[in-house]
């Protein structure tokens, strides 16, 4: 999309696309498109080398090691990193816990914790789904009680992306019992090599390991770990929220890379005398996901806009969110019609299949794309969470 | 119009569940998909004692010539229980093709129902899936030359039955003729893939095959048309099965799932999306129906069955979809069988044309 860019933002624009050109490897392309996550060291590496360029923290204030971009900027960056096929960052650290540190944390929390997200020396997990509280996390009831100079933790987390890569996690816990439920739920940071922390890998439905239950049995963390004020956790989740429509549009911006992927599977594929892509057919379906996502690209320049205003950009976030999830499950499955029946080999019975030439190369992806994309509906927040959230908050209902 | 199974029928479908039950229960799945094919062979062996795979095959070629709707009543169990075993292609598809087709397949249709071998059928090519979008060619010796892309449960056949262009050209409607080749033939590579719902498939490629004429030939078209419909519609009654099971299991969560100090399950969103649930599998059921009792006939009704297999497909993959969301994230995991149903159903969406080609066929089949 093109925007009216003043030359400051044009020689910018440059500038990012000359990183990009020569920062991503080929074999990256394919998993970034399917949208599926690349392995941990080698997004660890991706993230030095935007440190190293001074663009680790894309949305963060310059005095926390940020870029303090303004939204055109970020928009350009994005634009620039999607049109690249580079992965999105990994944003636990960088969209979720970062800004809670650094707008409640303590000077110390703040002068460990923020260079090293931002280096990728650490990879932060959210410890906050539980087995009995998922979309009304108010009900959860890991414990953290204060004995000396430290908390003791002790419940379980469950879906908790990534705790088997990652080295530290945020966790919100009850500090004290209360009648409302909301309160007395805390913030706190654990070190993932903290005894008596135990992991479990959780199987998603694309035989992969992205997400585990994390066991914690009298896990002993100095008080010091406390973000801001105890029983004060829950409160500054509404910081979150209102960064969450950050994560919501940077991942939206990342839609075209898998519809490029359609197209290149679609060119690929021979029917008869011509491609698949030209089929008017085919071509109309491929159309209007490209239009669709034409729109969500729109919707993200307008949030952008309510943010360099400084506007409350209300429930747009949570509709961005909802209509990426939409597209994006409807594009990996049109990735797999594009595929034919061969998109039903999932996996060579024994060494011949492998690698062999009537293989497309985006086989498994575009499947397991297709089946992770089910979990983009349920995940931070699920679809029908997300409207309940527009209904209440922005429609008064 | 009769939509309710007979006694006998009944016997069967009620087979089929407790086998289902028996062999593929949901809470052990990963252990028995862990099996790999000896479990299968396992299970396959007991099917073949139960007379289940000689069913669908003709009596005059050994089998009990049992119909659409005796093939309904066992594949909603299969669907139900999401039994991986290649019934519809070895028993339901591969002897409609044999069925008259000349001396070697009059020798290996009993052993197909019997157990003793699997014969898989290789029709579908990059190209697409259309009957008459054959590349392959057999030349006058009949020795074969091409790609068969996916061969859906092919990965543990003794025999392929494998079409080929015998005259004319692309897309043509005739010159098309059926063959028959050993898994060992000199000359052909067999891919073996497992799919992401447990089944066994492979590619072949064929280098100068010598092969076995099945039939007469150069006029396989409209007979690969017709068994297709018969193998189409099984999976179907599979479809539904499963997507009933999905219903189930979401229906029993959403009573029992608490969230904000209630059952999710008051929740009218919730109840809405059930309810859609609960009409497509409905749609689903009843259009099935139809198509199978159509099939019954000397003339069946191929565009009610092109129209089934396109709506069958929407029903049960939304339906899966919903049953995944519904769960939560639980219903993402590999551990519930809920994610298996959707898995299924999107390969259910693939086989023997997708949903597309369907489409087309329903627009020539009723354009008249
Ligand atoms: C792959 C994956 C990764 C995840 N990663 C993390 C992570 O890193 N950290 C973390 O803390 N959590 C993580 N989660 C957890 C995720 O946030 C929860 O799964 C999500 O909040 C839904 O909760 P639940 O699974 O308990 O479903 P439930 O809350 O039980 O919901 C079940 C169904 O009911 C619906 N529902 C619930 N309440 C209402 C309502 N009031 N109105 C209408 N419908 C309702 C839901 O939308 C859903 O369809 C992850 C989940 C998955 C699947």
């Amino acid at each position: 999309m093109d925007l009216d860019l003043a030359p400051a933002d044009l020689s910018f624009r440059d500038e990012v696309r000359a990183f990009f050109a020569d920062s991503i490897p080929d074999e990256w392309k394919t998993t970034v498109r399917a949208g599926l996550r690349l392995p941990a060291d080698t997004l660890t590496a991706y993230q030095r080398r935007l440190a190293a360029r001074g663009w680790g923290a894309p949305t963060w204030p310059v005095e926390y090691g940020g870029t303090g971009w303004t939204p055109t900027q970020l928009h350009i960056f994005w634009s620039e990193a999607s049109a690249a096929d580079a992965p999105a960052q990994y944003h636990q650290g960088l969209e979720l816990i970062g800004p809670i540190i650094f707008t409640y944390g303590s000077q110390a929390q703040k002068d460990f914790y923020l260079p090293r997200i931002i280096s990728g020396e650490d990879w932060w997990c959210q410890g906050y789904s539980e087995p009995g509280a998922g979309s009304d996390l108010a009900a959860l009831r890991t414990r953290a009680e204060r004995d000396g100079g430290d908390y003791v933790l002790n419940g379980q987390k469950m879906w908790t992306s990534y705790a088997h890569v990652s080295t530290r996690m945020f966790v919100l816990a009850r500090t004290s019992v209360e009648a409302k439920r909301q309160a007395g739920i805390s913030l706190i940071l654990v070190d993932m090599d903290t005894p008596g922390l135990r992991i479990r890998p959780i199987h998603t439905l694309d035989e992969k390991h992205h997400t585990n239950e994390v066991f914690l049995d009298d896990v002993r963390v100095p008080a010091a770990n406390l973000v801001g004020e105890e029983g004060m956790g829950w409160n500054y989740g509404k910081v979150l929220l209102d960064r969450e429509r950050m994560v919501a549009a940077a991942t939206a911006m990342f839609l075209p890379q898998t519809l490029r992927a359609v197209r290149a599977a679609a060119k690929r594929r021979r029917v008869g005398a011509a491609t698949l892509f030209d089929q008017p057919g085919f071509r109309g379906k491929l159309a209007q996901l490209e239009i669709e996502s034409l729109a969500l690209q729109a919707m993200v320049m307008r949030l952008v806009a309510d943010a360099a205003a400084g506007m409350d950009s209300g429930p747009r976030g949570s509709m961005v969110k909802l209509r990426w999830s939409e597209l994006i499950q409807q594009s990996t499955a049109l990735w797999v019609e594009a595929l034919g029946s061969a998109a039903q080999h999932y996996e060579a019975l024994d060494a011949k299949g492998e690698g062999s030439g009537d293989t497309p190369p985006d086989m498994p992806l575009a499947l397991q794309g297709a089946l992770y994309s089910r979990v983009t509906s349920i995940y931070g927040g699920s679809s029908e969470i997300q409207r309940n959230i527009i209904a209440r908050r922005a429609l008064g209902l | 119009m009769e939509f309710a199974y007979s006694d006998e029928q009944q016997m069967l479908r009620d087979s089929a569940d407790r086998f289902g039950d028996q062999h593929m229960g949901a809470a052990d799945r990963l252990a028995r998909l862990a099996e790999g094919l000896e479990g299968s062979r396992r299970r396959w062996s007991e099917m073949a004692a139960l007379g289940w795979l000689m069913l669908p095959i003709a009596e005059g070629d050994g089998g009990l010539g049992g119909g659409p709707v005796e093939v309904m009543a066992i594949m909603e169990g299969f669907g139900r229980h999401l039994m991986i075993e290649p019934y519809v292609t070895c028993c339901v598809l591969t002897p409609a093709l044999l069925h008259g087709g000349g001396a070697l397949a009059d020798e290996l249709l009993p052993k197909i129902g019997t157990g003793e071998i699997r014969v898989a059928t290789a029709l579908f090519e990059d190209d697409g899936y259309a009957v008459f979008g054959v590349a392959t060619r057999a030349d006058d010796g009949a020795r074969l030359t091409g790609v068969k892309t996916h061969v859906e449960d092919g990965a543990d056949a003794d025999w392929f039955v494998v079409s080929a262009r015998t005259a004319g050209d692309h897309g043509d409607r005739t010159g098309i003729s059926l063959f028959l080749v050993p898994a060992d033939a000199e000359g052909l590579t067999v891919r073996r893939y497992r799919s992401s719902d447990g089944h066994r498939h492979c590619s072949l490629t064929l280098d100068n095959v010598p092969a076995t004429l099945l039939g007469e030939r150069d006029t396989a078209a409209p007979r690969i048309a017709a068994a297709a419909d018969r193998a189409i519609v099984a999976h179907l009654a599979e479809a539904v099965g499963s997507m009933e099971a999905a219903t189930a299991a979401t229906l029993d969560y959403v009573r029992t799932r608490q969230q904000f100090g209630v059952a999710i399950g008051t929740f009218q969103v919730i109840q809405h999306k059930l309810v859609d649930m609960s009409i497509a599998c409905e749609e689903a059921r009843a259009i099935t129906s139809v198509a199978a009792r159509s099939l019954m006939s000397d003339t069946p009704d191929r565009a009610l069955i092109a129209a089934a297999r396109v709506r069958v497909s929407q029903c049960g993959v939304v339906v899966t979809q919903a049953a995944v969301q519904l769960h939560g994230g639980v219903g993402t995991s590999d551990e519930l069988v809920v994610s298996h149903h959707l898995r299924r159903q999107m390969m259910l969406d693939l086989i023997l044309g997708d949903r597309d080609y369907h489409r087309g066929r329903f627009i020539m089949l009723s354009d008249r």
